[in-house]
């Protein structure tokens, strides 16, 4: 097969034409700098916090947001790379190698927070303590912590935004997830711009990925050659969402453009849900052990470590 | 045809015998989805339409990796 733009032999096929190496790399680094600008997902004089796990989709988000800043003549140090480490056995550790040689080679500072050190144990020991009197996965137990120290160092690094690597697919995921399990409240916050309410507490998370689908930004960064070596998370396959991922690859095979078409469809409920939710909104309020962002007296965050300790 | 296939999800190489001819009837051939694979083809990233040869080395990226 060639590609429909030259001569040149296809390596990816579109629902509209095949491309070749070099037109498959311009039409991805094309739809993710239109998608920035669209949403305006970057201000030429924030901080940008990139939150990075060594995996395809966030060293490909780190090179297109430093290529996107020298691109429009933005000072490249405004940009920072934070990973999380979960502490999840022969998995996190072989990404972190790939990541730190990954913002060597790029000039991009790199920190590193744990949930060992930040809330106490690692979430192979945390969670089966945690499960203990509630039925929460290690997914739900990751979910919670991950989000709460990405906000809580971006902050202290004065990050205006924290850029991170979701994919089409993720989304088309979690707008699924949210729709079967009628989740609206947690629906309103998806969307290429995560949340629903501005707060100084928070640290917006947006989303240059949003539209490339998981299976490109596999094959852009092959094409590109990062470094990254195969894993998966170990629980990946316990959770809902790999129930969900594995429908929707059926159907986007047997149907082409459904992922797409799912966001698209959910873009266009996003104000609608959002409006809806504004109305029921709960205070913002600061949690009285960490004094992060909370809807209740102790967030989330808190109350599982405070479930460890008591232990 | 014969072809030697590694599936990088199982770490894991094979040898096969294949009646088909296309990338897409050898995902068909192993019950795997197109959509959660890439495939290189003697060192190049092929389509699934592209036609296969007798001693082909295929290796098959898995697209979902993290978690």
């Amino acid at each position: 097969m060639r590609c429909n733009k030259c001569p040149q032999k296809s390596v990816f096929s579109l629902q509209h034409g095949d491309l070749c190496r070099n037109h498959f790399i311009d039409y991805f680094e094309d739809k993710v700098f239109k998608t920035i600008n669209k949403f305006q997902l970057i201000g030429r004089n924030e901080k940008l916090c990139v939150a990075v796990s060594g995996g395809k989709d966030s060293l490909t988000v780190l090179y297109l947001t430093k290529k996107y800043l020298e691109k429009n003549s933005i000072p490249a140090n405004n940009l920072l790379a934070l990973a999380v480490d979960e502490g999840i056995d022969q998995y996190r550790e072989k990404t972190l190698v790939d990541l730190r040689k990954f913002c060597q080679e790029h000039n991009v500072p790199l920190t590193i927070v744990s949930f060992e050190q930040e809330l106490g144990k690692t979430l192979d020991k945390a969670y089966p303590i945690i499960n203990q009197d509630a039925n929460k996965k290690p997914c739900n137990v990751c979910g919670v912590w991950r989000r709460y120290l990405l906000n809580k160092h971006a902050k202290k690094m004065g990050a205006g935004k924290v850029i991170t690597g979701h994919n089409l697919d993720d989304e088309a995921q979690a707008i699924m997830m949210n729709m079967f399990k009628a989740n609206t409240t947690l629906a309103a916050r998806l969307g290429p711009i995560s949340g629903v309410q501005e707060h100084d507490l928070f640290i917006q998370r947006v989303k240059p990925l949003y539209f490339c689908a998981e299976k490109e930004v596999r094959l852009y960064a092959l094409l590109k050659h990062f470094q990254i070596e195969f894993t998966e998370c170990p629980y990946s396959k316990e959770g809902y969402r790999h129930h969900i991922q594995e429908m929707l690859n059926d159907f986007e095979h047997k149907y082409k453009g459904t992922k797409q078409g799912i966001v698209n469809s959910f873009l266009a409920m996003l104000p609608l849900l959002q409006n809806q939710e504004k109305l029921s909104l709960p205070t913002i309020q600061q949690c009285s052990r960490c004094r992060e962002a909370s809807n209740k007296d102790i967030c989330n965050a808190c109350v599982m470590k405070e479930t460890i300790q008591n232990v | 045809m014969h072809l030697e296939i590694f599936n990088e999800r199982e770490g894991s190489t094979i040898l096969i015998e294949f009646a088909g001819s296309k990338v897409k009837d050898l995902l068909d051939h192993l019950k795997l989805n197109p959509e959660a694979f890439l495939v290189v083809r003697n060192n190049e990233v092929v389509t699934e339409e592209e036609i296969l040869q007798d001693q082909d080395k295929v290796e098959l990226l898995s697209v979902i990796s993290g978690g």
